[in-house]
């Protein structure tokens, strides 16, 4: 066996050859045959890509869709950042107890999520009831089956996600630094933007690229929360592979997501090591 | 009362400390003269960051009071004190240049742009930077680090600056260089500098006067040749410098290893005199160090310079040791 390959590229490669086949067949296998599909179904060619162009109705929905991403993006990252704010700089106690709260909101089913949702601000919902009990307003106000509603349910759903990324890189800074900004003059709102903002900014990033990302795959919430009238790219791909059988529209869309994510990946990682924004060893 | 504070520099009143039921620091009375160079010199836990913490505003005095040229200061948050820091780990903006991180302190005060450049240009010319400017933090030695700090805290010319073991991550040899270093800058600024440091040589080659804290206690204060001729307790006699201890009429005394004088038995002379055993003698290049143990005593150890030779005596030669009746010094008990 000596100087053949296999021996080259050490033994450790056989022990991670079975796992290496499975990840290849299970999924690089299908991935690949999502983007068979998107050029070959209905016929051979680009037509579902022109698609994009020529239709209305898919530009909207994908307008829709990065539109939706981008608030719950910038909502979930500013009040995720509050959070993790806080929880750095309450006792370890209190942090604990945040920080399990957290993990249960992981575990909490997002249908069950999204229908406490409907039973707090539907029509008959707890608050409007209340309101129009108190007589505070003479119409429910619509909260839900709109983007509002989609929106509410969606910045809710990713602040964890949010918040996790934000909470590692504000508990890696050194806190004497920020004593340091003071010691030389500065107040605590000028070290805040000066010294603390710019250090969490891996955090930041990494946090607003995992929402985004999560955020373009959401089918359930706005599926329920929009009442139908907000229709975001994962739920249309469904309606296409179940309802109307047009596989070649979903795959391509699929594929469109996937090659919008690496994208998104690829202009981030010229503007800073990916690495330190999940986290690795320190840039 | 009244004349002595309003006098020109950093006063400490009977300041105390208290985190619960632990004292940190009690009491401590100082007067730091304007340019002093004044070390807190104690093992770790013996109150000396604390004490810096207070001064500098990050940490709240439980009673007391620390007046600046006669003013009470004790209340006033860290920033607006305009004492400059040097923090261990030197504690640099990691995103910020060596320029951006000395020009700071004269950026939140909102100072010109020209006279931020001019500044700057100083003070990376005090500490011999003069290239390193658009470096970040990172890619600098430890020793270049602390030397970014220090210019960063002494840019805005403050009244006090403040080191928190400063070079207790540099390795030895860059130690006794950027200790020179420091002294030198010390002596062109003209500013009060407090420096907190474990380590005796650093606080006896550096310092115009050290203070000795214990348990969050001032133990003693005084010039470094003060200290170390006439240590007051045996902490002060074992922290700064080595030291034998021997009992003369009921007084516990200090005798300094090296003002022992030590000959061939029946060769010894002088009004204090005992004989021993040599039991080890270890070489140190510039000395030898003998451990004699004598009967009825501690081990007793004498420095001698190697030079002088002291060939004749080997281990377990029998010795004769005399010193003058002023080498052993008289301690108060502690």
């Amino acid at each position: 066996m000596n100087g053949s390959p296999l021996t080259r590229f050490g033994t450790g490669w056989l022990l991670v050859l079975p796992f290496l086949a499975l990840v290849v067949a299970l999924f690089l296998g299908p991935i690949a045959n999502i983007l068979w599909l998107s050029v070959t179904d209905p016929e051979p060619g680009l037509g579902n890509y022109a698609a994009l162009v020529t239709s209305d109705n898919l530009a909207g929905i994908l307008w829709t869709t990065i539109r939706i991403c981008v608030i719950t993006t910038a909502f979930s990252v500013v009040l995720g950042y509050s959070i993790a704010y806080a929880m750095v700089h309450v006792a370890q106690g209190s942090r604990n107890r945040m920080l399990g709260l957290l993990l249960v909101s992981f575990w909490i089913s997002v249908l069950v999520r999204t229908f406490s949702w409907l039973m707090l601000l539907g029509r008959k919902g707890l608050v409007n009831e209340t309101l129009l009990g108190i007589g505070l307003i003479a119409q429910p106000i619509e909260f839900m089956r709109n983007e509002l509603g989609v929106l509410i349910g969606m910045v809710h759903y990713m602040i964890p996600y949010a918040v996790l990324p934000l909470l590692a890189s504000m508990q890696n800074i050194d806190t004497r630094v920020l004593a340091a900004s003071r010691s030389l003059g500065a107040t605590g709102t000028q070290t805040f933007w000066r010294i603390y903002l710019p250090l969490t900014k891996p955090g930041l990033v990494a946090a607003a690229l995992l929402v985004f990302i999560l955020s373009l795959g959401f089918y359930v919430t706005p599926a329920i929360l929009g009442g139908g009238k907000v229709l975001m790219v994962a739920e249309y791909i469904s309606v296409q592979i179940l309802v109307t059988l047009r596989w070649g529209t979903a795959a391509m869309l699929a594929a469109l997501m996937l090659f919008g994510v690496l994208a998104l990946l690829f202009v981030m990682s010229r503007f800073m090591k990916l690495s330190t924004v999940f986290g690795g060893a320190k840039a | 009362m009244s004349e002595v504070a309003a006098l020109p520099g950093l006063r400490l009143r009977a300041l105390t400390k208290r985190f619960g039921t632990f004292t940190a620091a009690e009491d401590i009375d100082l007067d730091i003269r304007r340019g002093e160079f004044l070390t807190l010199l104690g093992p770790s836990g013996s109150g000396k960051t604390t004490l810096l913490m207070m001064i500098a505003g990050f940490l709240d005095i439980t009673s007391g009071d620390i007046l600046l040229d006669g003013a009470s200061i004790a209340g006033m948050p860290p920033e607006k004190r305009n004492f400059g820091m040097v923090f261990q780990g030197y504690a640099l903006f990691p995103h910020m240049t060596v320029r951006q991180n000395i020009a700071y302190p004269l950026d939140v005060r909102r100072r010109p742009r020209a006279e931020i450049d001019r500044r700057v240009d100083e003070m990376l010319e005090l500490v011999q930077l003069r290239d390193f400017g658009h470096r970040l933090p990172r890619q600098l030695s430890g020793g270049q680090q602390q030397r970014v700090a220090l210019a960063r805290a002494l840019c805005f010319a403050p009244p006090v600056l403040l080191l928190d073991e400063p070079l207790g991550a540099l390795d030895k040899k860059l130690r006794i260089e950027v200790q020179d270093q420091l002294k030198d800058i010390h002596r062109r600024v003209g500013t009060t500098f407090i420096y907190v440091t474990h380590d005796q040589e650093e606080a006896l080659s550096m310092s115009d006067r050290i203070v000795i804290m214990q348990n969050g206690r001032i133990e003693q204060v005084g010039t470094p040749q003060e200290l170390y001729q006439r240590p007051r307790t045996a902490f002060a006699a074992s922290f700064l410098g080595k030291s034998n201890f021997l009992t003369r009429d009921g007084t516990l005394h200090a005798l300094r290893p090296e003002k022992i004088e030590i000959a061939p038995k029946g060769q010894g002379q002088g009004p204090n005199m005992v004989s021993g055993t040599i039991r080890a003698i270890t070489y140190f290049g510039s000395i030898l160090k003998y451990d004699v143990a004598v009967p009825g005593m501690d081990e007793i150890e004498v420095d001698v310079d190697a030079w002088r030779g002291g060939a004749a005596m080997a281990e377990g030669a029998e010795v004769d040791l005399s010193w003058s009746d002023t080498a052993a010094v008289p301690l108060e008990r502690d």
